[in-house]
């Protein structure tokens, strides 16, 4: 049996993704910007495909901007609002403690140019509070960045309570929305955002390509130099195949939402109860506010690494948001921050499932995971110190 | 998985000597949960001889098989060669580990050097410390200081 439990670090391409990718490549495969009729018809499917995904986002064409993916809108939405915020001697920028780091490490190279960077803490559920948010704004904010849902735990944050806050005190506000656009309904105008990142390989979109919603009238600098593309804020030939991809799929993951959402919430619903049964485990996020694929889960008394290892030698791909799984010293910073200490965060585990998977894949997993932590912890000296009273169950 | 060499997927996956040893002459812990790894190594001693060696582990796959093939590499050994097992001889065995995983090659070496040490301890043998700069330094390499408590 193999079950493919790894959506959110990505996806397989749709098929009419790869339809629209062929088509692009194969018959319009021109330059846009060429002023012969085959780079005049590749342009007009440019065109087509900004005005799909500014009406899938409920935004304007003209405000959208395709990229290489999440990162670079990421990169490109807070860089443009910091210099310009800079500009007018604004430079605190405030997040929160479980970004991407997409954004987290594009907010660090900022503090190392001077500018003050605010990570707000969430619960232990995983999701920020907008008040103590609206508390850290003052007149020198230059931009406030909330992702849209947490790839590790799944938890949706309140972004249209944080846009409204925003635009209340004038501060530019960014998302980063590329584990949600596709999943669930994402409306820029609702939300309140400056900018918004999404990424198409979440969505069954090709790898390597994303877009950046960017409010028209927001600060925008390009990050690359060299050409008129994207409105002089993108340098580079448009990968004209990955965006029709993109919005080929991005199409098809909106028209099947409900259906999607519906299958997926069942499965989470079962593999959230499955789970729970294994003794001293926890779920990670919020019950309810979380993405309808994202089951994270911790275990006591074992480690991360070992667990996939295991699960991946029965078929299951799965991640995990261990130390060792990371190349690093410490466990994921998201599961850090909810409160879990090292010792669990170690021990963590996420599926995430996509509109592929089945009730047999659920079964299967349910089937084998508590096996599999069972096995690890019946050599494990922390479950035997456990289990012996001579340390503390966290879990 | 291919991040692993067969050898270490092998220990892995059918780990050797896993267990304790209830009446073991030494036992050694190693490593804190912090950091994701713990091994504790069990040995039963006669005559200067490893007779039997058992470890539990609670950490990643590189430091389940560099517990298990550490312990098949000291079993009905001499004691004097057990603590010449250094971390690189464990790697080697392995058909080599990735650079950020060696420290579990290094944590198998202080394991069993903590186990004879508390041996020796236990049955007031006197030793040289240097045999046992490892397991003595052992608390520079656990990474208590690194972070604090979060």
């Amino acid at each position: 049996m193999f079950v493919y439990a790894d959506h959110a670090a990505t996806t397989k391409i749709r098929p009419c993704a790869l339809r629209a990718y062929e088509a692009a490549a194969q018959e319009t495969y021109a330059n846009p910007s060429s002023l012969h009729s085959a780079g005049q018809r590749a342009k007009e499917i440019l065109t087509a495909c900004r005005e799909d995904i500014a009406r899938a986002l409920n935004a304007d064409p003209r405000e959208i901007y395709f990229t290489s993916g999440g990162s670079e809108s990421d990169n490109q939405a807070i860089l443009s609002a910091a210099h310009a915020g800079a500009r007018k001697g604004k430079k605190k920028l405030i997040s929160t403690a479980i970004e991407h780091h997409a954004v987290l490490h594009t907010l660090e190279k900022l503090q190392r140019e001077g500018f003050e960077v605010v990570l707000l803490p969430v619960g232990g559920n995983g999701i920020v509070d907008p008040a103590s948010l609206e508390r850290e704004i003052d007149e020198n904010t230059a931009l406030v960045s909330v992702m849209l849902a947490n790839n590790e735990i799944g938890t949706i944050q309140p972004v249209e309570e944080i846009g409204a806050i925003c635009k209340r005190h004038g501060v530019l506000f960014h998302t980063d929305a590329v584990q949600a656009v596709g999943h669930i309904p994402v409306d820029v105008k609702a939300i309140g955002c400056d900018y918004l990142a999404l990424s198409a390989h979440k969505f069954g979109g090709p790898k390597g390509v994303g877009a950046l919603y960017a409010k028209t009238g927001a600060p925008l600098s390009p990050l690359i130099e060299g050409g008129a593309q994207e409105k002089n804020k993108r340098a580079g030939t448009e990968d004209l195949p990955s965006i029709a991809g993109m919005t080929a799929a991005l199409k098809e993951s909106i028209a099947d939402m409900g259906a999607t959402s519906k299958l997926l919430r069942h499965l989470q619903d079962k593999l959230i109860a499955g789970l729970s049964a294994i003794p001293h485990c926890a779920l990670n996020g919020d019950r309810e506010r979380r993405l309808p694929g994202n089951t994270s889960f911790c275990f006591e008394g074992i480690e991360g690494e070992s667990l996939l290892l295991l699960l991946d030698d029965a078929g299951i791909c799965a991640s995990s948001g261990s130390a060792c799984t990371s190349g690093s010293l410490d466990p994921s910073h998201v599961l850090l921050a909810i409160g879990r200490v090292h010792d669990v965060a170690h021990g963590s585990l996420r599926l995430t499932l996509g509109e592929e998977n089945t009730e047999a894949d659920v079964d299967y997993m349910l089937e084998k995971i508590p096996e599999v932590v069972a096995y690890l912890r019946s050599f494990s000296p922390v479950w035997r110190d456990l289990q012996q009273g001579k340390r503390a169950y966290i879990l | 998985m291919s991040l692993y060499s067969e050898k270490v997927m092998d220990h892995f996956r059918h780990p050797r000597n896993v267990g304790i040893i209830e009446d073991a002459d030494g036992v050694g812990e190693v490593g804190n949960a912090k950091c994701g790894d713990i091994m504790k190594m069990y040995i039963k001693v006669k005559d200067g001889i490893l007779t039997d060696v058992k470890f539990e582990t609670f950490g990643c796959g590189s430091a389940i098989a560099s517990s298990s093939m550490a312990t098949e590499m000291i079993k009905g050994k001499p004691l004097s060669e057990a603590l010449t097992l250094t971390n690189k001889a464990v790697t080697e065995a392995l058909g080599g580990l990735p650079a950020y995983k060696l420290h579990c090659s290094v944590l198998a070496e202080e394991a069993v050097q903590a186990a004879v040490l508390d041996y020796y301890k236990r049955n007031n043998i006197p030793y040289d410390e240097a045999d046992f700069k490892c397991a003595l330094c052992a608390h520079a390499h656990d990474h208590d200081g690194e972070g604090g408590e979060s």
